[in-house]
């Protein structure tokens, strides 16, 4: 009986040994050439496999980082400069630092300003609403509210505001990958800049329509009157096709526009208090993360008071730091 | 045994409850906005500008490519102006508003209601009047009906279907025209029948229309015994089934042809027409009177006043609508077309378009959706499709994404007809997860065949 054990126990033995070499002898014969760095700039990635980079996966990201001569095309937006920092260091390259993005809603149709004409009955999917009609508001452009850009988010930071019926995007959470700019069928999701301390300007609305349209569509859409454009100390507003476009590469935070926008349709985001003017409605929270649904604030209409407390600051004065100390002084 | 296609198919209820309404000749409205997209294609290019004066007939619009029409004024007025406006679904579309006054025909037009039945030899001059005459298919997908009479030279026509189907529910504005102007009908048939030089020309009718049959045959009979240029064309009594009037499930059940996937009726040899085009052909070949009216039924069980309008192309919805009586107070939904496969209307301010058949007022009751629950399998989707696919299957792969097997499983073949969502006993949205996916993989396949430039 013992014998019996021991020599099983040995004839395994010897077939594990002899197996093991053949397979390393195989192994080494058909060994593919890889080049070792991708492994270790896979390492350094953040692995969500999001595919925000335009490559398929975070290998085929690390794989691409190897063979290029230079990091200027590849970027990933989930990890950020730090990630990016550390691809770099693996493989002795230069990478130019990329602000960081975050996903912004320009759509301001919430329920209470963009009243519902008709009733949508069908699958509640933005691609097929999109497909079938303008949507239920009288607004061509705006926001669906049928939430596609929250199933297409893998971080989990889109959410329906069932109170706005807009999309909210945690920024905290938002790796602006731009997986919903995709899913979105309207297009109103953009990457923007998330600028100094989170602070960030823009305007929250899409639509096309003449400025009477717009109007009677939505009560803070953009009405194209170009306001913002004119009082935009730098040059970085465009009003194209009715619809008035800050480029954040140039804003520089100073929001005359949101003062000067006579439907709240451009929002200030982050900021340490509301907008500097007088306001009819209770200030909201200045810390909390705001989102373009929720900004009441921005919509009231500006007054004179508001307006010479914007007038003393010079164009030149206006540098994006000093700006938000020069309004809490003004408080 | 009474002809039907093949496999698939439902039975709605024909709630025909306008057919007995005679055509009635709306007055023209103050305002008419005309559509620069009335057809299927490139849309047309404005030709007027603010301020100019338009006579009835003229033309508005050029086309802008192989596959696009002309668009006429359909009445005399001055252009007030011309830009974006909302359509029926609210999409801006470029429109022409025209300041009516009264009617002024251009020169050009025979406006007399004489009947002509001599065929022009020609099929060459016959076409060029069609295409001049903006004549587009009036059944549903307003095809350019001058390309659709010019196969490629690789492929010839040997029979030529006339649509009288009407399988719609509800729809009776076919069914009015073959009553009342069913010698017209023919003689745009015969005038089709010379260009495709065919020598058999079948008119399609379901059983549920005797009248119409008996009307039709009638004037089959008594302009053929005038003239040879009427041989071949017949009469054929269809059994009632939903989606007869499909091009490839009438092909199927008078030919028994089968149109392949991806395939086109001319393929087979078949060219099919609305009877509403053939009265359009007839009118803009015999009379050079281009396409500026429809009939429009106006129905629903909650619509007190029933009727079948001939309306100028533009008319506002809201116009007709109120000229009949106002929407009634416990209608929940607008629909442009048949219960089954037509559009909702979003925004009652839109304008009639060439291919408008009906305005249809549905109760809650009646249009609600049901909550969807879980598909248990039954089976009635795959009975009841008459593209023999598997909508259930479909439906899932749709929600998941997965184009390849979209397209394995024939996706791109759905004519939209609507019978799987209407026989599914667990109210699941079939058809509108399934007429995205096979947007998405028409558009892959047309990618790949694509000529790589």
């Amino acid at each position: 009986m013992t014998a019996t054990i021991i020599w099983t126990i040995a004839a395994i033995t010897i077939l594990g040994i002899v197996l093991a070499v053949v397979l390393y002898l195989v192994a080494n014969k058909f060994k593919v050439e890889e080049d070792p760095r991708i492994d270790e700039v896979e390492k350094v990635m953040p692995g969500a496999n999001c595919g925000g980079c335009g490559f398929a996966g975070c290998r085929a990201f690390a794989q691409s980082c190897v063979e290029a001569a230079n990091l200027d095309n590849n970027y990933c937006p989930v990890g950020g400069n730090e990630v990016m920092k550390k691809v770099a260091a693996v493989l002795g390259l230069e990478v130019h630092e990329k602000a960081p993005m975050v996903a912004v809603v320009r759509c301001n149709g919430t329920c209470a300003n963009r009243p519902v004409v008709n009733d949508y009955d069908g699958l509640k999917s933005c691609k097929v609403k999109a497909a079938l009609y303008s949507g239920d508001t009288g607004c061509f452009y705006g926001c669906l509210g049928c939430g596609d850009c929250v199933s297409a988010c893998q971080f989990g930071a889109i959410s329906m505001d069932p109170e706005t019926g807009l999309p909210v995007v945690d920024e905290e959470k938002c790796t602006a990958c731009g997986a919903c700019v995709k899913a979105c069928p309207k297009k109103i999701i953009e990457l923007r800049n998330k600028g100094p301390k989170n602070r960030r300007v823009f305007v929250s609305c899409v639509n096309m329509e003449k400025g009477a349209a717009a109007r009677k569509a939505c009560s803070s859409a953009c009405i194209g009157c170009g306001k913002c454009a004119k009082a935009c100390p730098f040059d970085a507003i465009t009003v194209e096709h009715n619809v008035a476009y800050i480029d954040f590469n140039k804003c520089r935070l100073c929001r005359k526009c949101v003062v000067e926008c006579p439907t709240g349709a451009i929002h200030d985001v982050n900021f340490p208090a509301p907008a500097p003017k007088p306001d009819k409605q209770a200030p909201k929270p200045a810390a909390k993360p705001v989102t373009p649904a929720s900004a009441p604030a921005a919509a009231a209409s500006p007054q004179t008071e508001a307006s010479s407390a914007v007038k003393p600051v010079k164009p030149a004065d206006a540098r994006p730091a000093a700006k938000p100390e020069v309004e809490k002084k003004e408080e | 045994m009474k002809k039907t296609f093949s496999i698939g198919g439902v039975h709605p209820d024909d709630k025909k409850i306008s057919a007995g309404c005679a055509i009635e000749v709306l007055p023209t409205p103050k305002t008419v906005y005309i559509s620069m997209a009335q057809h299927l294609g490139g849309p047309a290019k404005a030709v007027v500008a603010a301020g100019d004066r338009v006579k009835t007939g003229q033309v508005i619009g050029e086309p802008t490519g192989f596959i696009s029409a002309y668009v006429h004024s359909s009445v005399t007025g001055t252009v007030k102006s011309v830009g974006l406006r909302k359509d029926l679904a609210g999409i801006p579309v470029v429109h022409v508003e025209i300041d009516v006054e009264p009617d002024e025909w251009v020169e050009t037009a025979d406006t007399t209601d004489t009947l002509v039945t001599e065929i022009p030899q020609d099929p060459k001059f016959i076409v060029d009047r069609i295409k001049a005459n903006g004549v587009v298919g009036l059944g549903g997908a307003t095809f350019p009906t001058s390309v659709k009479l010019c196969p490629p030279p690789d492929k010839k026509a040997d029979i030529l279907i006339l649509n009288g189907a009407e399988c719609e529910p509800y729809l009776t504005s076919d069914y009015r025209i073959m009553i009342e102007k069913s010698r017209q009908i023919v003689v745009g048939a015969a005038l089709m029948k010379r260009v495709l030089g065919v020598h058999k020309v079948v008119i399609g009718i379901e059983e549920n229309k005797p009248e119409a049959i008996a009307k039709m045959s009638e004037a089959v009979s008594s302009l053929a015994a005038g003239s040879g240029d009427y041989a071949g064309i017949e009469v054929i009594t269809l059994k009632k089934k939903y989606p007869q009037g499909g091009e490839k499930q009438l092909i199927d059940a008078i030919t028994r042809r089968q149109v392949k996937s991806m395939g086109l009726p001319i393929d087979v040899g078949a060219v099919v027409q609305n009877v509403a085009t053939s009265l359009a052909v007839y009118d803009a070949v015999q009379k050079n009177r281009p396409l500026i009216d429809n009939t429009i039924t106006v129905t629903g069980d909650c619509f007190p006043r029933q009727s079948n309008v001939l309306v100028r192309v533009g008319t506002p919805l809201s116009y007709i609508i109120d000229s009949l009586g106002g929407i009634p107070e416990n209608a929940a939904k607008a629909i442009s077309g048949g219960p089954m496969m037509g559009k909702a209307i979003a925004n009652l301010d839109a304008a009639t378009l060439k291919g408008t058949s009906s305005i249809l007022f549905l109760t809650e009751e009646q249009t609600r959706r049901k909550p969807e629950s879980n598909c248990i399998r039954c089976g009635r989707c795959v009975e009841a499709c008459p593209m023999g696919l598997e909508p259930f299957l479909l439906n899932k792969l749709a929600r998941n994404g997965m184009t390849d097997e979209l397209e394995q499983n024939g996706v791109q073949d759905c004519i939209e007809c609507g019978c799987c969502l209407y026989s599914c006993p667990a109210n699941i949205p079939l058809l509108d997860s399934i007429r995205i996916a096979k947007g998405e993989v028409i558009r892959i396949i047309r990618s790949r065949t694509a000529p790589k430039k």
